[in-house]
């Protein structure tokens, strides 16, 4: 068994490895001077921009590219909540599905812009084809562009010197989506299509049951429907880019969303692969590789915890099996273990390895259900999410997170000898630090508040599916989510209520602007000052000792806001299991 | 505020017609001609009948044929035009409930049968539509169907054997028995009465 886990999450490791230095170089050039294979893309981007009526070459102060990204991402949010409240009339609706309610519809359009994806409703009985395509497939695309684009701003803000602008929104957000994300999502559809995703525009496919059943009423059902779609174009973005909101409602869990072992390791790696890789073109950008390799090893270490302690729970399962006489023990017949809302092409270590990949980065996909979790192993992925998506976090934002915890680490061992802190050759000042507070501190307020509202109203009480701690942990797994832009649930929970739609709504787009604006400002500033000479009292950013203390300021700050709340629901739970 | 609305509007189109358009439009060509039958479902038709999905699993309670994972799905289960689990966490009473119902069923069908219960045959799948079950739990109903079907019990094992999958190139996944398939190869053999 042990060497089964080995083999499953070492050949995830090597492949993403294998990835990280070709496609980080690529995406360094990507926001280079020269971008690469200008032969295909250039006359597309010269083109864009006409249509933009902008000038590539111009570039922005902090405050206007935040002005540039807030105007485009509200334009975003209008259209897509409008698509929503009008798709009955709109072509490409074979199922006829109706408008959806104004709070789901908000919901959903604050889901998807602020890369978040949340899923308050089910896929194929609630939205169009259209809406599916133009609505989130576009948001899937530009949101994700979106985080890359503030991503580069700030690393232009620790690389230039005296220099008042950080770049130009537009051709970050046109290169991200053209260059970057388009051709990596092409690819992996038609990857996808050929291990059995669905790809049509056809309506559902009815098929006659090989062994007909009773339903409850004891008619005979004879025929089962299988709902269908342009899935894998809109499943491919939704793991590159961080996104997470299926096509169907149970997500990668579903067989025509994922339907064997291998589309399961593409999609896997999909979760990962843009943040992994932007560490790399971080050290790129920056001038050294090593500053690159130290994030991406702090994210890997926190990650590989994370996951061995959720593959352990799953796999020791749940004592009730046992009990009533079942085999749960693994053995080269059967996965064994906690079962219960897994899939069997899975297992155990395929589920519980993905529930800590898609909650270490801010994706929130899922391929089994996390609401039917052992305590511990549910706990895994809530903690991860309670870091504050910076353990590869989005794409663009998990980086600029955890650039902003390296700020915060560095004004830490500051402290500690003295010293002004610096990073990169820029010195960390008040202004700098105010803002990095305000980062930390936002989705863990945002967090406790939403779960505080939520457990002490009727409105949030009444949709609460498990009873006891583990309805508690519905609860905080829902806000938590939320409030870190993650997306994945305890889906018992009955989050399509006004109730839910509204706070959540208004919690994802609060953590997702509200912190791009300061680490914007972080940029603007950083952009501003001389570089500093290194000298014998500048703390290295690049060694195991500062990947150490960085681990330790993630986990302890994550550790202190969330032990109290954890303490209620999955831990109790965990002692309750055990009796 | 002009110099932002304008490019932020005519983005927003842009990029819709790009990537909501353009992209989903050329997949689904790509996909219908160079694999078909996978961008359809990969459906399974019979005489001109469409049996089901290769990838969707169905419902089986008889006991002439083997029986997938338990499907939380509603109104009946294995509905596949609304996926769903259970949602049960691991102390919720229904849970317990929902196991020994099945072992009960499992019981009753094969009265005789002492071998533990494989745990992916007492739980329900994520999906509701799992296709699979675990090579152990394959094993657990041989007996019975061999019984109910008339046949032995080796000719239904070498049916087994024949439809399990391995773990993609012996190393990613897990083994396991698609379950449609192997009740459709077994009405092939000898047709349930």
């Amino acid at each position: 068994m042990i060497s089964n886990i080995i083999i499953q999450i070492g050949s995830f490791l090597l492949v993403l490895l294998a990835c990280v230095i070709p496609l980080g170089r690529y995406m360094a050039k990507v926001y280079g001077e020269t971008p690469p294979m200008q032969r295909v893309f250039g006359p597309i981007e010269r083109l864009i921009y006409r249509l933009l009526g902008i000038d590539a070459k111009t570039e922005m102060n902090w405050k206007h590219y935040a002005v540039a990204l807030l105007g485009f991402n509200g334009l975003g949010l209008l259209l897509l909540y409008g698509l929503q409240r009008i798709q009955v009339w709109l072509p490409l609706n074979p199922q006829q599905l109706p408008a959806i309610s104004a709070d789901s519809a908000f919901n959903t359009a604050a889901s998807f812009v602020s890369n978040t994806n949340w899923q308050g409703y089910a896929g194929e009985t609630t939205m169009s084809y259209l809406t599916q395509m133009l609505g989130l497939t576009v948001q899937n695309f530009v949101s994700a562009a979106t985080g890359m684009a503030v991503l580069i701003g700030l690393i232009r803000g620790i690389t230039r010197r005296s220099s008042s602008t950080i770049g130009n929104f537009w051709v970050d957000l046109t290169r991200s989506t053209l260059y970057i994300l388009l051709p990596l999502a092409l690819t992996l559809s038609l990857v996808l299509v050929s291990q059995g995703v669905v790809q049509t525009f056809n309506a559902s496919q009815t098929v006659e049951l090989l062994q007909p059943i009773g339903n409850a009423d004891g008619q005979t059902i004879s025929q089962q429907t299988i709902a269908l779609g342009p899935a894998a174009s809109q499943i491919a973005i939704k793991q590159l880019g961080t996104n997470g909101g299926g096509f169907f409602n149970v997500n990668s869990a579903h067989p025509l969303e994922n339907p064997t072992p291998l589309s399961n390791l593409f999609e896997l790696l999909s979760i990962v692969l843009i943040p992994a890789a932007l560490c790399y073109t971080f050290g790129i950008m920056v001038g050294d590789k090593r500053q690159g390799w130290a994030i991406l090893a702090t994210m890997t270490i926190i990650l590989l915890g994370f996951t061995a302690l959720a593959v352990g729970a799953e796999q020791a399962g749940n004592p009730l099996y046992q009990k009533l006489g079942v085999d749960d023990h693994a053995s080269a017949l059967q996965a064994g273990g906690n079962m219960e809302g897994k899939e069997t092409r899975f297992g155990i270590v395929n589920s519980a390895l993905w529930a800590t990949v898609t909650t270490a980065a801010s994706n929130g996909s899922v391929n089994s259900m996390h609401d039917s979790y052992t305590p511990l192993g549910g706990l895994a992925p809530m903690v991860l999410m309670q870091l504050g998506e910076v353990v590869f976090g989005g794409v663009g934002s998990g980086l600029y997170g955890m650039l902003i915890f390296a700020i915060i680490t560095v004004f830490v061992a500051g402290l500690m000898v003295g010293r002004t802190p610096e990073y990169l050759g820029k010195k960390i000042e008040a202004f700098e630090m105010k803002m990095a507070a305000l980062i930390i501190l936002i989705p863990c307020v945002t967090t406790l508040l939403i779960t505080a509202i939520a457990v002490s109203s009727d409105a949030g009480k009444a949709t609460v599916f498990n009873s006891g701690a583990h309805g508690f942990s519905e609860v905080l797994y829902a806000a938590t989510s939320a409030a870190n832009n993650n997306g994945s649930a305890f889906a018992g929970l009955g989050a399509n209520t006004p109730f839910y739609n509204t706070w959540l709504g208004i919690a994802m787009l609060v953590s997702r602007f509200w912190l791009i604006v300061p680490t914007l400002a972080i940029a603007g500033g950083l952009a501003n000052k001389k570089l500093i000479p290194q000298s014998a009292g500048t703390l290295p950013t690049h060694t195991p000792l500062f990947v150490g203390l960085l681990i330790g300021v993630v986990l302890i700050v994550g550790a202190l806001t969330f032990i109290p709340a954890l303490a209620l629901g999955p831990i109790v739970e965990h002692l309750l299991m055990s009796l | 505020m002009r110099t932002f609305l304008r490019p932020a509007l005519a983005a927003i189109i842009i990029f819709s017609v790009l990537t909501g358009i353009i992209y989903p439009a050329l997949v689904t060509v790509i996909a219908q001609v160079a694999f078909p039958s996978q961008a359809n479902g990969s459906l399974i038709e019979q005489a001109g009948v469409q049996r089901g999905s290769a990838l969707v699993g169905q419902q089986f309670d008889q006991a002439g044929y083997f029986w997938g994972r338990l499907s939380a799905t509603g109104p009946v289960p294995y509905n596949a035009a609304a996926s769903s689990g259970s949602n049960y966490g691991p102390l919720n009473p229904s849970l317990a409930e929902a196991v020994q119902a099945r072992i009960d069923a499992l019981k009753a069908a094969d009265p005789s049968n002492q071998l533990p219960i494989p745990v992916d045959l007492v739980t329900a799948s994520a999906s509701g539509l799992d296709p699979e079950i675990s090579p152990a739990a394959a094993s657990y109903q041989v007996q019975r169907v061999a019984t109910a079907r008339g046949l032995t019990p080796s000719q239904i094992q070498q049916l087994v054997e024949q439809h399990t999958s391995q773990p993609t190139l012996g190393i990613l996944g897990e083994p396991r028995v698609n379950v449609l398939q192997l009740n459709m190869a077994l009405d092939q053999i000898k047709a349930l009465d």
